[in-house]
């Protein structure tokens, strides 16, 4: 089949190339089972190598080629030509600066991962015997789904309070920090909790659920943060809440 | 240049580079981890399987037998003393792993749960046995993101999307190295007492491959033309089941669930190549027998591929045969192999759970690379010369732990192990000696041929050089070769590179994030380690593990129980090879235990 993808591009350094535009390329012989990623390498290494993007993996578990494609987040390598039919448009992730093309600044992001202590801490004496701490296969179940994330920003960067706001930790860094705060054996989650606690952690959060069908790895990213405000709500360690239950409205509107 | 002076300077921030950067700190030394990807980016990230340790947390296992598997996995070319440190160390590097709250799968008892492996048995080989730690199928995945955090509670200094491209000797010792920094094209210089390479293999040679884009062998080739000689090259592991076409893998641990793999005819054929072990003997007998098979037209519908069925109904009918308690069911596949059933439903339109997996093999893994002694430093000949300040970790360094093929769940031990080992003696060795001035001139070259890249006007854009290559290395290079498809590859990869070197033209000439000059720039290196691969390959006359010469089917233990290592010298445009085949396979712990000879390799 024949593709028309429409790129949003912008260089800072090519004369009269500094501003957003669009251009569009054509590619022939588009096979149904083709990955985007392999088609932007096309215009890439066929017609244009002036085109840039990231990625590294290529099957959808290294996070770099997070973009937004026919207006949703995704990364390139894991949607397929056949699911986004004959005219694509690709753009760069929102509300981070855009360095080049599809090419944005993560540091604002990632300054937001480092934010909320995003590493176990646990100081008690180790076991006698110089094994493993004990963890129950019920405990460990418990904050699984969000050791699945691969920081590729796609939910944060789908999420209306972030684009307003950046100062917001955002999904993703909420996402992490639930994944420490509900692990039985890291003891800084009181820690974390307060972090999140204040004007620019979890209350930002309007509960849009963009970021949930954002997410490539298919978190339950709301849910997570659902889980996260109940327990700052009651200052416990929690464990799951339906997904219904997570609609708390922000304290103060 | 700006110059950055740190004592230790880590190329690399997947789990060799990280775990070097932890230790090197913990250790006192002023660290500097540079990598071409936000560390988080790194290739660790996609392992699936699990990472081996003699924990025997579910089965009796000792160290001693891991050591005795990795030794026969690699067809007996494996240093033994250093796959006796592998296999020690693991023990001690998964405990410490989850003591930094790696989230593991747990035993009912909340133990780290093992499975099994390809290759991995008990008491020298009797039964398979259940050694592969992992989290889900995500174990590589856990370990990166593990040690990423620990680097932050432990302020690392990282300069994240700098890329290495030359590395800075001066007297004989390693004294930094030099990077991009590719958001602005940048060139730092990065002076050091030491340098660890942590870079990571370079699948990319090859078409169909399970490595990411970027695995293009940066540290090795910057090394090789840095007059440090590349190891045991001809070894590089094809994985019997990658997803057909797009080569991304499929883990062996779908295998040690119970899965098996199906010819054409329905028939489950590893029982006439490895009748004890069946589809879990070494990856490179099993790719052989796909491509075995194949060959004999036992491909599906007659194509170039095979099946890999794990659905439940498939595996109880063989746990049965044999006779195996266990049973599995769909819910039990989702929840050990879940991103393996994404990619397939993704990417093939396949549910593993109701549908078998087309598969072929995939290149996967270098076993060859910089030689590093088990103290992680680097060596240069067969008496292990060291060169000062210089060392190596993970899959860019060949130390030998895996000798001719590298089981299963033996890469994410080489990392934490041999990257622990290379951050610990890099600190010690830059307390006790004074900074080593930067060579004339540092940079100068580097910069001269990156200009090159960028203005040359030729016809030739490196995609197509790349494609080239990729090709030839995968019909001559692959699993089977001869002589003469290894001459072929060699000549054919000389004729590129002297286009590289002469025809080539770029579109973008910008100096941010230029993706356009830094992909022509890995070309460049993913031609130099393709040419030593296929060289090296051509010297060995025998058959040993990866490396099955049609013109040459026995191993040879008479001549062969012998590193290959070769040098380069001289011009970019007229390169002299050097291959030296005198040092010895260590041997030491057959010394004391004749289990450890030698013999003929039955699975
Ligand atoms: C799909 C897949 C599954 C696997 N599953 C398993 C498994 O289950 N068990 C197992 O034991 N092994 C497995 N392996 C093998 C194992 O994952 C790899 O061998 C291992 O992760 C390599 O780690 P590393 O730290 O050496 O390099 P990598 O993780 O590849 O990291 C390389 C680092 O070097 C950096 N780098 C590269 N070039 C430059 C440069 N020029 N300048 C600066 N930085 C640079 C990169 O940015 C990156 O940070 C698997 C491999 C693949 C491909
Ligand atoms: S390239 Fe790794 S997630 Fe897409």
């Amino acid at each position: 089949m024949e593709v028309t993808i429409r790129i949003k591009r912008q260089n800072p350094e090519m004369p009269g190339k500094e501003k957003p535009y669009w251009q569009e390329f054509v590619l022939k012989d588009v096979e149904p089972t083709d990955r985007l990623l392999e088609m932007l390498h096309r215009i890439k290494w066929e017609q244009d190598g002036t085109l840039t993007l990231r990625r590294s993996c290529a099957h959808g578990v290294c996070g770099s080629d997070a973009m937004r494609i026919n207006g949703v987040n995704h990364l390139a390598c894991k949607v397929l030509m056949k699911d986004l039919g004959p005219k694509v448009t690709v753009e760069p992730i929102l509300g981070l600066p855009v360095i080049k093309d599809l090419v944005v600044d993560m540091e604002p992001f990632f300054a937001h991962y480092r934010s909320i202590m995003p590493f176990f801490v646990n100081d008690t004496p180790l076991p006698e015997d110089g094994r493993e701490r004990r963890q129950s296969q019920a405990d460990r179940e418990v904050f699984d789904d969000t050791t699945k994330c691969i920081l590729c920003a796609c939910c944060t960067t789908s999420c209306p309070s972030f684009w307003a706001n950046g100062k917001y930790v955002g999904p993703a860094a909420i996402v992490q920090a639930h994944r420490f705060i509900f692990d039985t054996r890291d003891q800084a989650w009181e820690d974390r909790i307060n972090i999140l606690a204040e004007p620019n952690g979890v209350w930002r959060c309007r509960t849009v659920y963009n970021c949930t069908p954002a997410c490539p790895r298919e978190i339950q990213v709301t849910r997570a943060i659902g889980e996260v405000k109940l327990a700052i709500r009651r200052r416990k360690r929690e464990g799951i809440v339906n997904t219904k239950d997570v609609v708390i409205a922000a304290p103060g509107g | 240049m700006k110059v950055h002076k740190h004592e230790v300077i880590v190329v690399g921030a997947g789990g060799a580079g990280l775990m070097a950067a932890l230790y090197a700190s913990k250790g006192g030394a002023d660290v500097a981890v540079v990598s071409k990807l936000y560390p988080t980016r790194s290739h660790t990230g996609t392992a699936q399987g699990g990472i081996g340790a003699a924990l025997g947390n579910l089965d009796d296992d000792s160290p001693l037998y891991h050591a005795y598997d990795t030794v026969k996995g690699g067809d007996w070319l494996a240093d033994q003393n250093a796959a006796m440190v592998l296999a020690e160390g693991a023990i001690e590097a998964v405990i410490e792993l989850e003591h930094m709250g790696l989230p593991f799968d747990r035993t009912p008892e909340g133990k780290i749960s093992q499975r099994r492996f390809g290759g991995h048995t008990s008491e020298f080989g009797k039964q398979l046995v259940r050694r592969a730690c992992h989290a889900a199928d995500r174990t590589g995945h856990m370990i990166l993101q593990t040690l990423y955090q620990q680097c932050i509670k432990k302020d690392v200094n990282f300069f994240d999307e700098f890329q290495v491209v030359d590395l800075l000797m001066n007297q004989g010792q390693a004294v930094g190295v030099v990077a991009i920094q590719l958001g602005t094209g940048d060139f730092h210089i990065f002076h050091g007492k030491a340098v660890i390479f942590a870079s990571g293999g370079w699948g990319r040679c090859w078409n169909v491959t399970s490595n990411a884009h970027s695995m293009t062998g940066d540290g090795a080739a910057i090394s090789l033309r840095r007059g440090i000689p590349m190891q045991d090259m001809e070894f590089f592991q094809f994985h019997p089941t990658g997803i057909y076409k797009m080569g991304i893998l499929i883990t062996e641990g779908v295998r040690g669930e119970g899965g098996v793999l199906i010819n054409g005819k329905g028939e489950r054929f590893m029982e006439k190549y490895a009748p004890s072990v069946k589809d879990l003997a070494s990856r490179d007998v099993v790719s052989r027998a796909i491509y075995d098979e194949i060959k004999k037209g036992n491909g599906v519908k007659g194509k170039d591929y095979v099946y890999l069925d794990v659905r439940p109904e498939t595996v109880n009918r063989f746990f049965a045969e044999e006779g195996k308690k266990d049973r599995i069911d769909a819910a039990y596949v989702e929840k050990k192999l879940p991103d393996i059933l994404d990619f397939c439903r993704t990417y093939l339109g396949v549910d593993p759970v109701h549908e078998p997996m087309p598969i072929q093999p995939t290149a996967h893994y270098a076993m060859g690379g910089i030689p590093t002694n088990v103290r992680a430093e680097v060596v240069i000949d067969e008496n292990w010369t060291v060169v000062p300040g210089l060392y190596a970790a993970g899959e860019t360094a060949c130390v030998s732990c895996h000798g001719a093929n590298r089981l299963g769940t033996n890469s994410l031990v080489d990392l934490v192990v041999f990257g622990r080992i290379s951050g610990i003696r890099a600190a010690e060795y830059v307390r006790g000696v004074d900074w080593t001035p930067l060579p004339a001139d540092a940079g100068k070259e580097i910069e001269a041929e990156f200009k090159r890249i960028r203005t040359s006007k030729g016809k030739t854009k490196p995609y197509e050089l790349r494609a080239r290559m990729q090709q030839v290395m995968m019909d001559n290079v692959g699993v089977y070769r001869t002589a003469e498809t290894l001459q072929k590859a060699a000549d054919e990869i000389a004729t590129l590179r002297e286009r590289f070197l002469t025809d080539i033209s770029i579109d973008d000439q910008g100096y941010k994030f230029n993706t356009d000059l830094m992909e022509a720039w890995e070309l460049g290196c993913l031609l130099d380690l393709a040419e030593v691969t296929a060289l090296s390959a051509l010297n060995r006359t025998e058959s040993r593990g990866a490396h099955s010469r049609d013109d040459y089917p026995k191993r040879d233990d008479e001549n062969w129980l012998v590193h290959t290592l070769i040098y380069r010298e001289g011009h970019a445009r007229d390169p002299k090879y050097t291959l030296n085949t005198k040092k010895k396979v260590d041997r030491s712990l057959e010394a004391t235990d004749p289990r450890f000879a030698p013999k003929v390799r039955v699975y």
